[in-house]
Formats: C-alpha cells, sequence, structure tokens
C-alpha cells in the first residue's frame, strides 16, 4: 500500500514547557482523505505545520512521499497544496494576480485561470481580496494551494467561519481534489465535515491520538450504534442505575440529560421507562439517534469536542 | 494503527493528480521574482497613503519649509519708536531707509512696544528721550534684533549728518548653494529614503508576519532569497524615483544647483537606501506584531531626525557628541550627499562616509540574515 505521509513517536515541545505532542503515530495512504479532529489546542496545527515542513519537530520522524524534510524540502515544497490556518493575502492585489503571484512560484503550476474556474471565482477575478466575503477568501486560499498542482493538499480548519453553503461548497471542492487522485489532509473541529468528507480519522486530543480509522470504524468502537438522550424531572440518578438496563454499553450524564449508547433500542427503551415508572419521576424528554463522532469523542474523553 | 497493513512500501504515487492542462505551463528561474516585484509594486501604488508620504510629503515639506524661511534681504528690521515728543523726528531720520525697504518702523505706546518686542514682533525699539538722545533696546542672543540695532543706529546717524571717514562700496551676492532650501533639501531625501527603508521594509515585513503571509510563501517552493531581493530592489527603485523627484523640484521651484555628478548622486542614493533597508530588515528580523516594531523604528528614528543634521546644521550640537553623531548613518548619507550636490565633490573624497553608511547596512543585513524568522 502507497503512503503519502508517515509520521512516527511525533513530539513538539515549546519553549521547553509546553508539550504539544506527546508522541504521535500517523499513516496517510495515497488517495485518502484524512481528517485529524480535535478541540481547540490539542495539537492539530502543530501537527500539520510540522508534515508541512514549516515548524521542526523536537523529536519523531517525518516521511512525506517517501522524502525527508532535511534532505528533499525544495522537491517536496514543489508537490504539496498547503493553506493555513487564517492567512491574510495582500489585501491590495486582484484574485487574478495573487494566483498568478502563487503559481509562479512553482516549476509547473496549472493555469490560474483554470483554476478560478474551479473554485468559482472567475467572476471575481478583478476583484481586489479586501472586497471578498470570507467564503471566497477561504476559497481563493484554497485555490493559492491548488495552482502548485499538488499531489498533497493540506487544509487547517478550511470551513472554521463559514456559513453552511460556503462549507459545502468547499467540501465539494476537496472531493473533486481527491477524484482527481490527490491525497487530502485536514483538521477541524467539525465532526459533521470529518463524517462527511473523511475517509479515515484521527481524534487527537492534549497532543496524542486517541482514536483512528474510519467514521464508521470509531462509531461501531464506541459499542452501540444508538444513541438515548433523556431528562427527567426528578434530578439526576447514579450512572449505575442506567447502566444496569438491559443493552446499554455506556452512560454519559451532563446538564441534567442522560445519554445512554445502546446496542438494541427496542430492548432498551421499555425498560428504561418501565424503572422510570417505578422511581416515579418524570420523563421530560425522550430522543434516540445514530451515535456520531461527537458521541465518540465525549466518550473517549468525557468532555464535548466544542464547547458551544 | 492497527488497521493499516504493516507491509507497506512508501512510495511516490505513479499518477499525477490532476488532468493534464492542454497546454503546459513551466516557470523559468527568475519567475518568481519578477512576480514578487510586480505584486509589490501593484500593493504600493494601490495605498494612497503610501503615495503621499513617499511623494507628495517631501515634496510639500521642501515647499512649506522654503517658503517658511527664504533668504529676506538682511535690513528689513521691525522697529518699534516709542511714542512721545521724539517719536516723529525717529520716524523722520529713518525715512531714507524705510523707503528702501531696510527698515519698518511704526510708533506705539511704550507698553505695547515692549511687549510686542518680547513676543518677538519687533526686533529692536527705539525711545526718544527728553534730551534729544536714542535709547535702543535689543536683545543680543537674537541675530534680527543685533542687525536690526547697527542698521537703524547706521541710518539715524547718516540722516543726522554723520560723515564716514572711510569711503566704502557694497555688492549684493545671493548666490543658490547657500541658501536655507539648498541645505535642506539633500537633508530630506536622507530623512525620505530612512523612513522608506524602515518603514517599507521594516513595517511592511512585520505586518506581513502577522498576517502570516510571511509563512505562506516560506510554505512554497519560492526561493526566500528572491523575496528579500525582491522587495529591496522595488524599494531602491522607489528610492531613486524619490531623489530624482526631490533634487528636480528644488531645480525647478527654487533654482537649486546640482554641482556634482548625476552618477555620483545615484550612487550614494543607492547605497543610502541599501543601508537604511538593511537597517529596516534588522528591525524586522524578530518582532511579531506591527505594534512593537513601529515602536522599535521611532526610537531608531528619532535620534537620527534630530541630530543627522536634516533641519539644521549639528554643529550646535556640544563637541563631545560630534563623533558619535558623525558615525550615525543618516549624518554620513547627509554630509556626503550635501558634499556632492552642493560642493560638486567626488564620491572618492567621500570615502570616510560611504564606510560609515557600508558598515551600518553591511553589518545590519548579516545580522538580519541569521536571525530572520519567517513565522
Amino acid at each position: 500500500m502507497n503512503l503519502a505521509i508517515r509520521c512516527r513517536n511525533l513530539r513538539k515541545t515549546y519553549d521547553d514547557r509546553v508539550e504539544a505532542l506527546r508522541g504521535l503515530d500517523l499513516e496517510i495512504r495515497v488517495g485518502e482523505c484524512f481528517g485529524l479532529l480535535g478541540p481547540n489546542g490539542a495539537g492539530k496545527t502543530t501537527t500539520i505545520e510540522i508534515l508541512e515542513g514549516l515548524l521542526a519537530p523536537t523529536s519523531g520522524e517525518v516521511e512525506v512521499l517517501g522524502r525527508t524534510w532535511d534532505t528533499h524540502s525544495r522537491e517536496l515544497r514543489e508537490m504539496l497544496g498547503i493553506s493555513l490556518q487564517e492567512t491574510r493575502l495582500n489585501e491590495k492585489l486582484t484574485v487574478r494576480e495573487t494566483l498568478e503571484l502563487f503559481a509562479s512560484f512553482y516549476r509547473y503550476p496549472r493555469p490560474p485561470l483554470q483554476v478560478m474556474e474551479e473554485m468559482a471565482l472567475t467572476e471575481k477575478s478583478d476583484a481586489w481580496v479586501e472586497k471578498l466575503s470570507g467564503g471566497q477568501r477561504q476559497r481563493l486560499a484554497v485555490a493559492t494551494a491548488l495552482v502548485a498542482d499538488p499531489q498533497i493538499l493540506f487544509l487547517d480548519e478550511p470551513t472554521t467561519g463559514l456559513d453552511p453553503q460556503s462549507r459545502r461548497q468547499l467540501w465539494e471542492i476537496v472531493r473533486q481534489f481527491q477524484r482527481r487522485g490527490g491525497t487530502v489532509l485536514l483538521t477541524t473541529h467539525y465532526m459533521d465535515e470529518a463524517e462527511r468528507l473523511c475517509d479515515r480519522i484521527a481524534i487527537v486530543d492534549h497532543g496524542v491520538m486517541i482514536a483512528s480509522g474510519t467514521p464508521a470504524e470509531l462509531i461501531e468502537k464506541l459499542g452501540g450504534h444508538r444513541m438515548v438522550e433523556f431528562t427527567t424531572a426528578g434530578g439526576e440518578f447514579a450512572a449505575d442505575s442506567w447502566s444496569s438496563l438491559p443493552g446499554v454499553e455506556a452512560v454519559h450524564q451532563g446538564n441534567g440529560t442522560v445519554v445512554l449508547s445502546v446496542r438494541r433500542l427496542h430492548e432498551t427503551v421499555p425498560a428504561l421507562l418501565a424503572a422510570l415508572e417505578s422511581r416515579g419521576s418524570d420523563l421530560l424528554h425522550l430522543t434516540t439517534r445514530d451515535a456520531s463522532l461527537e458521541d465518540v469523542f465525549v466518550r473517549l474523553t468525557g468532555r464535548r469536542l466544542r464547547e458551544d | 494503527m492497527a488497521n493499516i497493513d504493516t507491509e507497506h512500501e512508501i512510495a511516490m504515487p505513479p499518477v499525477k493528480p490532476g488532468p493534464l492542462p492542454a497546454v503546459r505551463r513551466e516557470n523559468g528561474r527568475w519567475a518568481g521574482y519578477w512576480h514578487l516585484l510586480i505584486a509589490g509594486f501593484r500593493g504600493l501604488m494601490r495605498e494612497p497613503e503610501v503615495v503621499f508620504w513617499v511623494f507628495i510629503f517631501p515634496i510639500l515639506l521642501a515647499l512649506g519649509l522654503g517658503l517658511a524661511f527664504p533668504n529676506r534681504p538682511v535690513g528689513s528690521s521691525r522697529v518699534a519708536i516709542v511714542s512721545g515728543s521724539g517719536a516723529q523726528r525717529a520716524l523722520d531720520l529713518l525715512k531714507p531707509s524705510s523707503a528702501k525697504g531696510l527698515v519698518r518702523a511704526e510708533v506705539l505706546s511704550a507698553q505695547d512696544a515692549w511687549n510686542r518686542f518680547r513676543l518677538g514682533k519687533y526686533d529692536l525699539v527705539v525711545t526718544p528721550h527728553a534730551d534729544r538722545s536714542f535709547e535702543y533696546r535689543y536683545d543680543p542672543a537674537r541675530n534680527e534684533s543685533l542687525l536690526a540695532r547697527a542698521a537703524v543706529e547706521d541710518a539715524m546717524q547718516t540722516a543726522a549728518g554723520r560723515k564716514d571717514p572711510l569711503s566704502t562700496s557694497a555688492h549684493v551676492s545671493s548666490e543658490p548653494g547657500a541658501r536655507y532650501i539648498d541645505f535642506l533639501i539633500p537633508g530630506l531625501l536622507g530623512m525620505n529614503l530612512m523612513a522608506s527603508g524602515l518603514w517599507g521594509i521594516g513595517y511592511a515585513l512585520v505586518e506581513m508576519r502577522q498576517r502570516k503571509l510571511l509563512k505562506r510563501y516560506a510554505a512554497t517552493p519560492m526561493r526566500r532569497g528572491d523575496f528579500l531581493f525582491a522587495l529591496a530592489s522595488g524599494r531602491l527603485l522607489l528610492a531613486l524615483l524619490q531623489l530624482l523627484l526631490l533634487l528636480g523640484f528644488g531645480v525647478l521651484a527654487f533654482h537649486m544647483r546640482i554641482l556634482g555628478s548625476w552618477i555620483s548622486i545615484f550612487l550614494i542614493g543607492t547605497l543610502g537606501a541599501f543601508s537604511f533597508g538593511a537597517l529596516g530588515l534588522l528591525t524586522a528580523s524578530r518582532a511579531q506584531k506591527a505594534e512593537s516594531v513601529s515602536g522599535i523604528i521611532n526610537v531608531v528614528m528619532m535620534p537620527m531626525w534630530i541630530m543627522s543634521g536634516v533641519f539644521f546644521s549639528y554643529e550646535h550640537f556640544p563637541a563631545v557628541m560630534q563623533p558619535f553623531i558623525k558615525a550615525l548613518p543618516l549624518t554620513a548619507f547627509n554630509d556626503a550627499l550635501r558634499a556632492i550636490v552642493l560642493e560638486g565633490a567626488s564620491l572618492a573624497a567621500q570615502q570616510v562616509r560611504l564606510l560609515i553608511l557600508c558598515l551600518w547596512g553591511g553589518l545590519s543585513f548579516f545580522l538580519a540574515v541569521r536571525w530572520f524568522r519567517w513565522t
């Protein structure tokens, strides 16, 4: 199997104090879309910047397309397309001038006009960057990566702060790139984005990887596929009073809501209702849904991915 | 990662992603440099403030100062005559001089005359006494006051019938080259080159670092040397344009005379631009925030603004400070440029000053390249 990126035991310590990465292993295959998922400060950006050759790791090995940054940095730069988190491009250049400028850095760039067309930026061709909307700026940032005609596309939080329509537009661009055989590494703290877009995911927290696999595999590892959420009027009960119910794999409580991950709804829900009845507590709210990556994260860390 | 086959091999993918464009474009060695240079110019010209500070402000400053301190013919001294019995007689005595425009005399009350003299509105107060004598009140620390006293004394004595024992005659000579504007324009040029080196390179780089644009560029195969070279050569072109504009303005508006050779002037301009550009690069090598670098730039520029002889000669400063002042790059630049423009000196005669500029530029550049951070 061909690997696009491999890193082993990656560590990064800032100023001898802050441990941003504490031994991270990654293997990203050619042609897949790989997502690094984690809360803010988990070490996602540090990881991606080390892989992009912008940051030196404190220790550990990195290989990109079979090459290392120490020996082949120039060659590698020609093969990678990078969109950083929040770059503010030159405000006084037009979209077209910006792409022409970035294209000029590569030996064999893609024609900027073609990329502009693909990114739906043609009508903004002569607009100054300062006049662009958030979604257009983000598309331009990705376009500056695509003019490189890269083999690997790195996207650091590409959709943070974008409206739903712009997010979908960017997802489509990523899929298009992938369809042509490109490899994508992206970071995100949106679960739905990772679930829809990524072939495989690594969940990162406090500088280590806590789980990895396809979205389906991760959810499978959770034990139950279905989630039961409910709220009662009678206050909280101890978690083990729910875990003894039939079919319950895990219990998570917070803000008065109890979340059960279960194997089969038809076994658990009647038993739950009976248990509530016998305790005389009023059921205020009850929903069931499919398990998501968010549930995986909560299960693994006991925290939510985004506190909002 | 248990789900990955451990017997993989790492290899280049056999196919390059993306359909091959119809016409394959290949960039040459200098494509990046040219695009950076052109992008730099576009960015500059689309910033109206930059055009103002770089091109218009120095001209306005030269115009303003040139008009405020013209070489006023000496003798239009402003004289207050204290009203009283002798006042009319004083006016009569001064009439021939007033007619020639050498003296402007007015009669005021003692109180007014004294107050306005104190405020600098009059250079001299003449008080007639009852015994038909006159009393002068003047300030020996003020040149105009001394001149006014001498002029009025001379005028009144002559009008009263004094015969000079010695016959003298005088020739008027007010040559371009010795006027304030001639002194000022090279100084303004030096100040302007310093400001555009520090702000145009130093501040601009830190701003780009803060926007993460430097990091974005560093993530491409762009040659980093080309980036700095494009910035430097763009600024150099701008500096030569400023030089042409300011000296041209001096020649056209104030009939300034350029005695030295234009080649020497351009060479020293280039050296100055390099030196201040390197200083700008040094100030920008580490700073992460635009606010912190603007503080540094002001600290670097302030002493040179005051001491390097931009607006007035640094000879006014105490002797102990002179070696320090002469070691500043702006002093060296101003002195060398003035010597070439105003005295027609050759470049070879300026070797000490050129050496000072080279040292500042070379040392700054060396340190800046060692310390420079792209992220």
